[in-house]
């Protein structure tokens, strides 16, 4: 009986109910959609990024961040690398050999930053297969390289020359080789299209003299939500023997960009949190007020304002999942529509995933968690104007009630 | 003893610009099966007075007995529970929960008194059939005219069983013959289930029909007269 009367109350005004009701609806619709798509693109452009050369993480000899140098390079045995590919959630490890030198074709000679591949697992991680423009991709014999569009041009080296590489090797040695161009690869980002040569890692420890070393294993993830994880699990088994970079610290700047659209994307949503709050606070401070009255003769027969103040906070519990629960529900429909059907993005922000190479989409994401989260914030926040018939009922003096 | 007793009852307000003495060393004694009238003029204190006697004002002088208990010692809470349990309320307007039936408005006091579902259907049905409403018992308080509704509220009141049944001005807005029509039924329950009764009132159509009428001035007893039993109930 007593829900009776809670329901019932709440459909005294129907219309109000509805708009108070519709309120809680949007502001879980809007902040369940606003954030899918914001931690959706977060993940998509991470997972673009780390994609494009660096991976979630990367084991490299220490100091090798800071001097780029050979002589931080490590071993990693068959046996290793088997240890960290088995750790739950890697989907892959891929060595690399990354050496500064020059280049020469004719008279002309440039830096290049040269980078040993296992021509394979390269390619499954960065399709650099996909960013042939011309000749072929990289196989151990007939060996060649593969040489960066931008810096082919600058070289003017097209498929089928030979450049000469020149530089230093392993503690020092000289390291040169006259490679043939198996093929010329296109990158979007400039500061890589003018500059990279890629070669066999086999080819590239030969030439530098590394004898089956490499300057860092990149390791790609199956979610970014499980970096800590693989994280921990790869600490533990390098221990301090080598340093462990995440693409957090490889690519600041990415950092950087999310939290700061992130902060204002949190922003929006405090502001969205406040207009519901107000709202639906006003709603049930009118549902209470104007029974004043009626409350003050259910106390005087004998009503407890205890029972009283359960009959009003089961009205706005009502709202609140009303609201809530149907905000969520087609919230649900919503992010997993755009899940699969991403809305394209044009204009300046498209330049930047261009850039990247990657599909400029806004990607929604469909963490429940996220739902779980918004709705409960929204429901929480709306159950909160409860106390304001809470503290009225407390306070009311029932014969003032009734002749006020 | 009787079922109430008020011993030099007083109750001042105190109102920014002079003390209000609402209520003046009023002392009076109220037996079970009486239908009393409190009268006077408004203002005369007739609302203080009852609100002193229910339990939803203190005294600020003299004490309340009711079936010998001091109510003025009560707790805020036990204090509603003894107007749940010993005291049926009638008002002048707002009675009724206006989402609930008639029926249902009824049960909802045996339902704070947590008596059994099946048990409160019944005694719904039962009182409203007693006051002529038997064919109404689904409608709403908006669908019910004003003498219906305070009819409602008088089954209400006698819902909870009490000890007595107060109603402040029960006919302050009904015109004169539903305010009769309300007073007879009323009268009629008295004599039925022996239920006492004390409503204010200053229509003195419907002082007649009391069989004890106090009259109040400045908030103290002016006249306190038992009249004869034989002249109410006709119209
Ligand atoms: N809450 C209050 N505060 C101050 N004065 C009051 C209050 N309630 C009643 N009074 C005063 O007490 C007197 C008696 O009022 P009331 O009991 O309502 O009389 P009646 O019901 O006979 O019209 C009046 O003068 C009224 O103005
Ligand atoms: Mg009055």
């Amino acid at each position: 009986m007593y829900l009776t009367l809670s329901w019932r109350n709440l459909w005294r005004n129907k219309k109000r109910t509805l708009i108070a009701a519709a309120s809680v609806f949007l502001a879980v619709l809007v902040a369940v959609v606003m954030r899918s798509m914001q931690i959706g693109s977060y993940a998509y452009m991470i997972s673009s990024s780390v994609k494009f050369y660096t991976g979630y993480m990367q084991v490299q000899g220490n100091g090798y961040w800071e001097n780029r140098s050979l002589n931080n390079s490590i071993t990693l045995s068959e046996k290793q690398r088997a240890e960290i590919a088995q750790i739950p959630h890697v989907t892959s490890v891929v060595p690399r050999l990354e050496a500064f030198s020059l280049v020469s074709f004719g008279r002309v000679t440039k830096v290049a930053q040269v980078t040993g591949v296992d021509p394979a697992t390269e390619n499954n991680m960065t399709e650099l297969k996909k960013r042939l423009v011309q000749g072929r991709y990289l196989t151990e014999s007939p060996g060649g390289v593969l040489i960066a569009q931008g810096l082919a041009d600058l070289l003017h080296v097209s498929v089928g020359d030979s450049v000469v590489l020149y530089g230093q090797g392993y503690h020092g040695v000289i390291a040169a080789a006259m490679l043939p161009v198996a093929g010329i690869v296109k990158f979007p980002i400039a500061r890589m299209n003018n500059t990279m040569v890629f070669l066999t890692l086999t080819n590239a420890q030969d030439i530098y003299s590394t004898d089956g070393r490499i300057t860092s294993l990149a390791v790609m993830l199956d979610d970014v939500r499980n970096q800590t994880d693989v994280f921990n699990a790869l600490r533990s088994l390098v221990c301090d023997r080598y340093t462990l970079m995440t693409w957090e610290e490889m690519m600041p700047d990415l950092v950087q960009g999310i939290a700061l659209d992130n902060a204002s994307g949190l922003i929006m949503l405090i502001i969205l949190y406040l207009v519901i709050a107000f709202g639906v606070f006003g709603t049930v401070m009118m549902m209470t007020t104007e029974r004043a009255k009626e409350f003050g003769v259910l106390i005087s027969v004998g009503m407890k304002r205890k029972r009283l103040i359960w009959v009003t906070t089961l009205e706005t519990i009502f709202l609140a999942f009303l609201g809530a629960v149907s905000g969520a529900v087609v919230s649900l429909a919503v992010i997993t529509y755009f899940h699969y059907h991403p809305i394209p993005i044009t204009g300046s922000a498209a330049s930047m995933f261009e850039l990247l190479g990657v599909r400029p989409i806004f990607y929604f994401s469909t963490d429940p968690g996220l739902l779980i989260n918004q709705a409960l914030v929204v429901l929480l926040i709306t159950l909160a104007t409860a106390l304001y018939p809470l503290f009225f009922i407390k306070r009311l003096q029932p014969v003032q009630a009734m002749h006020g | 003893m009787s079922l109430i007793e008020l011993h030099d009852l007083c109750k001042t307000y105190n109102t920014a610009a002079v003390p209000v003495r609402a209520v003046r060393n009023v002392s009076l004694q109220i037996e079970k099966q009486e239908f009393t009238a409190i009268v006077g003029p408004s203002g005369s204190g007739k609302t203080t007075l009852l609100n002193l006697i229910g339990g939803l004002d203190k005294p600020t002088g003299g004490s309340i007995f009711v079936e010998g208990k001091d109510i003025a010692t009560l707790k805020a809470n036990d204090l509603i529970d003894f107007r749940l349990h010993h005291i049926g309320f009638v008002f002048q307007a707002y009675n009724l929960i206006p989402v609930f039936t008639a029926k249902e408005n009824v049960e909802f006091i045996m339902l704070l008194q947590g008596v059994s579902k099946a048990k409160r259907e019944q005694r719904a049905l039962e009182l409203l059939e007693s006051v002529g409403l038997g064919d109404r018992v689904n409608s709403f308080p908006t669908q019910l005219s004003g003498g219906q509704q305070q009819r409602v509220a008088v089954a209400r009141a006698l819902a909870s069983r009490p000890s007595f049944v107060l109603a402040d001005e029960p006919t302050a807005n009904l015109d004169s013959h539903t305010a009769g029509a309300l007073l007879d039924m009323m009268a009629q329950l008295n004599r039925e289930f022996e239920m006492t009764f004390i409503f204010s009132t200053h229509d003195p159509r419907v002082i007649k029909r009391a069989h004890r009428v106090v009259t109040l001035e400045d908030g103290a007893v002016k006249s306190d007269i038992r009249q004869n039993e034989a002249a109410e109930g006709t119209e």
